[in-house]
């Protein structure tokens, strides 16, 4: 307990004085998983859109597939990019393994199915709602369902902070792809780990502290989020 | 307009008169069919709008009112055949519950007007069209207001003003007082009698009988999908019907609709 303690008391430490292996770990992380969100973003609203008013054979399969793909084990997505961007793999010549940008990718994949999915959804409530109505207006599929992704603006928010805190807190894949470098590579999920495995505890609890505020902040903002979406709605008939 | 003189017309499908006078055809469905899986909600549907009518549909629940409004607007699939007789005439509809965009009373008008992408419309143009809009249905005041904030007359009266902002020479309208109060009622169909006055078509589904009797000039009785009766209101109203269309006018026609 009193190893706990003074560990606790260290890890504070480092967090209070802005250590800075800390702050340029924090920062890494931050810095790849906000990247690959709004990547995911990018295409995973589009996509999510889209596929709510697409009809295509196979359609179906489609959806089927982006939902099983919501649990995604990120050392899967980790192995798969991995596999691409080996001196081996049909990318190798990127040279971009280990690097940051491999892990933007890797964290890409991993939440682009949640941006998608998640998207496709909340479009398709929507669309029952006032697709008709759009579309009287002359609102073609595409743009009713760019509309209403606009109307549900508050739930996209909640969407996309909810891909940030998988993204920000996985471990598997930006272990395989980023290597863990010190000071290149190195995030708070994998950095935790490794100094876990070394006992030095003081760090991995700062760490932990620091992910774990992260991932508070983000519930928080989730929580405005969906206010603000109940104070618009207030008075809604 | 006699009554032998608009029943021919109606059945040979010609007009009254012609170009873009009043009476000159619109729009016609004949022998159009709509099914819903297993349910045929319209049968065999043939009904001519002509420019200036302002048509009331009446009938009981589930008769297919709304289905035949949904059709003429062309939001349906069906069988049978839809002639657009005028391709230029622009057709909007206001539906029983309007859906208003999590924005602001005035950027739902805006984004009607450019969803219309109505050509050469500027900027400039286009806010001067909102506005007048707003203003013409009493919304002025209220632009900056969350439009889904509004009362149930007001959303309405916006859904009305969202519809008329793009100019449209056909306004079709799903019952468009229902769930209203007396005097938002009353405000919804002082503006319905306003945009006639302008020559607007009208289409309006309604189960206010007294409601069709005063802005209609045309009343059209749907029953179990098929259309019974067509009639000018005045012949409608004055026991120029009979059978069920007769009994529904007395309100003695069952809920139930086998």
């Amino acid at each position: 307990m009193n190893d706990f303690a003074q560990s606790l008391q260290t890890a504070l430490a480092l967090i209070t004085s802005g250590d800075p292996a800390l702050v340029r770990t924090v920062a890494m992380s931050l810095a790849v998983s906000g990247t690959a969100c709004l990547f995911a973003a990018g295409f995973g609203l589009a996509s999510g859109a889209w596929l709510a008013v697409a009809r295509f054979p196979g359609h179906r399969a489609v959806v089927l597939l982006l939902n099983t793909l919501l649990a995604l084990p990120s050392v899967v997505v980790g192995l798969t990019v991995y596999l691409l961007l080996s001196r081996s793999g049909p990318l190798g010549s990127w040279g971009i393994l280990f690097t940051p940008t491999a892990m933007v990718i890797a964290q890409t994949m991993l939440v682009f199915p949640v941006v998608a999915a998640l998207a496709r959804q909340l479009v398709g409530d929507s669309l029952r709602d006032g697709g008709d109505q759009l579309r009287s207006m002359g609102a073609g599929p595409l743009t009713c369902a760019l509309l209403m992704l606009v109307h549900d603006r508050w739930a996209v928010v909640t969407l996309l902070l909810a891909a940030f805190g998988r993204a920000i807190s996985e471990v598997g894949a930006v272990m395989i792809v980023g290597g863990n470098i010190a000071g290149v590579t190195r995030v708070m999920t994998t950095a935790i780990a490794l100094e876990t495995s070394k006992g030095d505890l003081p760090l991995a609890m700062a760490l932990g502290l620091v992910l774990l505020a992260v991932v508070a902040v983000i519930n928080l903002l989730i929580g405005f989020g969906q206010r603000g979406q109940g104070s618009a709605l207030a008075g809604v008939r | 307009m006699a009554l032998g003189e608009f029943r021919s017309a109606q059945h040979e499908g010609t007009s009254v008169s012609h170009g873009h006078a009043p009476g000159t055809p619109l729009l016609r469905v004949r022998d159009a069919s709509v099914r819903f899986g297993g349910v045929r909600s319209l049968r065999g549907v043939t009904l001519q709008v002509n420019r200036g009518d302002f048509i009331a549909l009446v009938g009981a629940n589930g008769s297919g009112k709304t289905t035949l409004l949904r059709l003429l607007h062309g939001l349906l699939a069906f069988e049978g055949e839809r002639q657009l007789l005028d391709a230029q005439a622009l057709q909007v509809m206001v539906f029983q519950r309007p859906f208003m965009l999590r924005l602001s009373v005035w950027h739902n008008v805006l984004l009607a007007l450019w969803l219309a992408r109505m050509p050469r419309m500027g900027r400039a143009e286009r806010s001067a069209r909102a506005m007048q809009a707003l203003e013409r249905v009493g919304l002025g005041a209220l632009r900056e207001r969350p439009a889904r904030a509004l009362s149930g007359g007001e959303q309405q009266r916006l859904a009305l003003a969202r519809a008329w902002a793009v100019r449209p020479q056909v306004m079709f309208l799903d019952e468009p007082t229902a769930s209203l109060d007396p005097s938002a009622k009353r405000e919804i169909e002082a503006l319905l009698e306003g945009f006639r006055a302008d020559g607007l078509t009208l289409v309006m589904s309604t189960h206010n009988l007294g409601q069709a009797k005063r802005l209609a000039t045309r009343v059209v009785y749907l029953d179990r999908g098929e259309l019974r009766v067509d009639l000018p209101t005045e012949y409608f109203f004055a026991d120029h019907v009979d059978g069920r269309a007769d009994l529904f006018l007395k309100g003695e026609l069952s809920w139930n609709l086998e």
